[in-house]
């Protein structure tokens, strides 16, 4: 059985004697605490109180400050009262670790519907700045390329062949396999749905169409959204954190230049390469199960592909993927050097980075299927 | 069963314990085909100040995390109270956990939490003590290494690397552990704020029966503070014992860091007592 501290107290004369005992240490938990509190209930209703600690086998500093907090409220409540007998060793930590108030401002805080407002309205407000962060940010960019462009050593060419490699070579594998899949999919509905009518052979020019200008760049981008755009904010939120960006600077490079246009013009390589990579493969499995599935050979198949579609079609999903790519590598870059000093701050951004450009993303294939509705392309 | 309850400060002090707190026994650790640590011994008293040093690079740092079990060792043991450290089990490891405070050399705070959460979180994985008794205990230990209480609504991110160092031994602190592991907690501090915290430092240990194991390059904290001195180099410690003996020591280092000009300055005797 683990000792714990005690309190037994007698009446001496008119004064109240408390004998304190056992380890008054932070090991008791909450019988330090309870014990704490009976030296005050014992002590309330005398005028004068001896706390004695001859008994006291340990104290540390919780022990001492629990005791002296005793002592401090027992006198503002008019006791009288006389810590005696600690050994000299506990003298000290009683002296040391004794009661002394804290006053702290306690930060004000704001409840129901005018807190729900403010919030509503600094939600509004934080979109509006992302936007106007985010077009200042292309004019940085943009200004940084300019600069570049006069002067191409500037460029940092092993960095972007660098990021070129992690963000293009080392993604192809699972994009090939997403897009494969997909074009697999889209081909066993198309066959089973459009044979409902007697039109099967049509699904070839689903599939052309479909893979070609909408979904092999769509999810391309968004799966480069979730991998690189991640590792963007990530890599450059803890340089943030760690003030690395912060020595760039003073060493007189600019950060947008050397870290962040080298990554995104490694994704406006990488993202249109990708795609088309993107294109083959779904293609590949959309030929795969029309053929075993849907009994269409391949060489019907690549016939009826060249009449489905036209050069255009292919070019309308690659024409998108370098605003795809300029885009996320922007939202990557700002919310990563919107990183603060905290870890949890750093998975926030990399959270905002990926939802954000996955929205963009979406938005702006949306946006550009209006505009070629619109000049009929 | 052994028993890991917490001993008791004062009876240990008088009883004199003779099981040193650190026992460390032929430890060898390497990192890849690289040896740190080759076959290292070393005793930390109870109740001593042991101040360790050695040049930079030279294994400290992995010497402390090879005690506090961060990194594996290849052979020998490391025991702590008498207990070997390898073959405790998950409750007695817990328990032993509890009687050590880390100060790391970074700080290591938790950058999602405010200063006096810091402090609260081996109260809060320990203990079952009300908030409000947690709050006082979070901002006496601020107070006792000397910062203001309006640090304790302050993130880590918005502290100055002294700062950092502090807070940090308020959190080392937080449990009154017996045994303090201290990684250069001098170094980054100004000279008025070192000896400060040496004194802090020298204040607890007398008044909780402290063991203190402190990696320092700081000269001033090896002559006002540590009882005892070890030095490493070559992944062993080649010497132990009080400043006076570390003069004595004729080993190149041990000699140009102790006899070398910064450490002449130290010497005056006044300092030595
Ligand atoms: N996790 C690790 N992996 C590889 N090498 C390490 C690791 N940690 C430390 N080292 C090496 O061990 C040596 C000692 O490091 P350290 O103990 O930090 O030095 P110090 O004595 O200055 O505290 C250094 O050469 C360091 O490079
Ligand atoms: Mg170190």
């Amino acid at each position: 059985m683990k000792a714990e501290p005690e309190v037994t107290s007698d009446r001496a004369g008119d004064a109240l004697l408390v004998r304190l005992s056992g380890p008054w240490t932070i090991g008791g938990d909450r019988a330090l605490e309870d014990a704490a509190a009976e030296i005050e209930r014992a002590g309330e209703r005398f005028g004068s109180a001896i706390i004695d600690l001859s008994d006291v086998t340990a104290l540390d500093t919780a022990g001492a400050w629990v005791i002296d907090r005793a002592r401090a409220r027992l006198a503002g409540r008019g006791v009288a009262v006389d810590v005696r007998w600690a050994n000299p060793r506990h003298q000290t930590l009683l002296e040391q670790a004794g009661w002394r108030p804290f006053e702290r401002e306690k930060p004000a805080r704001r409840g129901g519907v005018i807190g729900l407002l403010a919030g509503v309205g600094a939600g509004a407000v934080a979109v509006l700045r992302d936007f106007v962060r985010g077009v200042a940010f292309l004019g940085e960019v943009m200004t940084a390329l300019a600069r570049c462009a006069r002067n191409p050593a500037r460029l940092r060419p092993t960095s972007v062949v660098f990021h070129v490699e992690q963000f293009g070579f080392r993604a192809a594998p699972i994009i090939v396999l997403i897009n494969f899949l997909v074009g697999c999919i889209v081909a066993q509905q198309g066959v089973f749905q459009l044979s409902r009518f007697g039109a099967a052979t049509f699904v070839v020019d689903l599939i052309g169409i479909l893979v070609l200008r909408e979904l092999a760049v769509l999810l391309t981008s968004i799966m480069v959204a979730g991998r690189s755009g991640s590792a963007i904010t990530a890599e450059v939120g803890s340089m943030k954190m760690r003030e690395e960006i912060d020595a760039l600077r003073v060493m007189g490079l600019d950060p947008v230049e050397v870290l962040i246009l080298p990554r995104i013009i490694a994704l406006v390589i990488s993202l249109p390469l990708l795609t088309f990579l993107a294109d083959m493969a779904a293609i590949f499995g959309g030929l795969l199960v029309t053929w075993g599935y849907g009994g269409l050979s391949p060489e019907i198949f690549m016939a009826r592909l060249q009449s489905a579609i036209s050069l255009n079609t292919f070019l309308v999903g690659l024409i998108k993927a370098p605003f795809m790519a300029l885009v996320i590598g922007m939202i990557a870059a700002i919310e990563g050097l919107k990183t603060e000093g905290s870890a949890e701050s750093l998975g926030r951004q990399v959270t905002a980075s990926v939802v954000k450009a996955i929205f963009m993303v979406i938005l702006i294939d949306g946006l550009f299927a209006m505009f070629f509705a619109a000049i009929d392309y | 069963m052994a028993d890991v309850a917490p001993t008791n400060p004062d009876t240990l002090i008088a009883n004199g314990d003779p099981t040193p707190a650190i026992r460390v026994r032929d430890v060898v650790v390497g990192f890849g085909s690289k040896i740190i640590l080759n076959g290292l011994s070393l005793d930390v008293r109870r109740g001593e100040v042991m101040g360790f040093v050695g040049g930079s690079g030279t294994g400290k740092s992995v010497l402390t995390r090879a005690i506090l079990g961060l990194v594996p060792k290849r052979s020998g043991t490391i025991e702590a109270f008498g207990l070997d450290l390898a073959v405790l089990a998950q409750r007695e490891r817990r328990a032993m956990e509890r009687r050590w405070g880390v100060l790391f050399q970074h700080g290591a705070l938790f950058s999602g939490l405010t200063v006096r959460q810091n402090i609260q979180v081996p109260m809060r994985e320990y203990l079952s003590l009300s908030q409000g008794l947690m709050d006082e205990l979070a901002m006496l230990k601020l107070d006792l290494v000397g910062l203001r209480p309006d640090a304790a609504d302050k993130h880590p991110s918005e502290l100055s690397g002294g700062m950092i160092k502090r807070v940090a031994l308020a959190r080392a602190l937080a449990l009154d552990p017996e045994i303090l592991f201290l990684d250069e907690p001098t170094s980054g501090l100004d000279p008025i704020g070192a000896a400060d915290f040496d004194e802090l430092i020298a204040t607890l240990q007398k008044t909780l029966g402290l063991t203190v194991f402190m990696v320092t390059h700081d000269l001033g904290s090896l002559y006002s503070i540590c009882d005892r001195i070890a030095a490493l180099a070559e992944g062993k410690v080649i010497a132990t014992g009080t400043v006076a003996d570390m003069l004595a020591i004729d080993h190149p280092w041990v000699r140009s860091y102790f006899h070398g000009a910064r450490a002449s300055q130290m010497m005056p005797p006044a300092r030595l007592t």
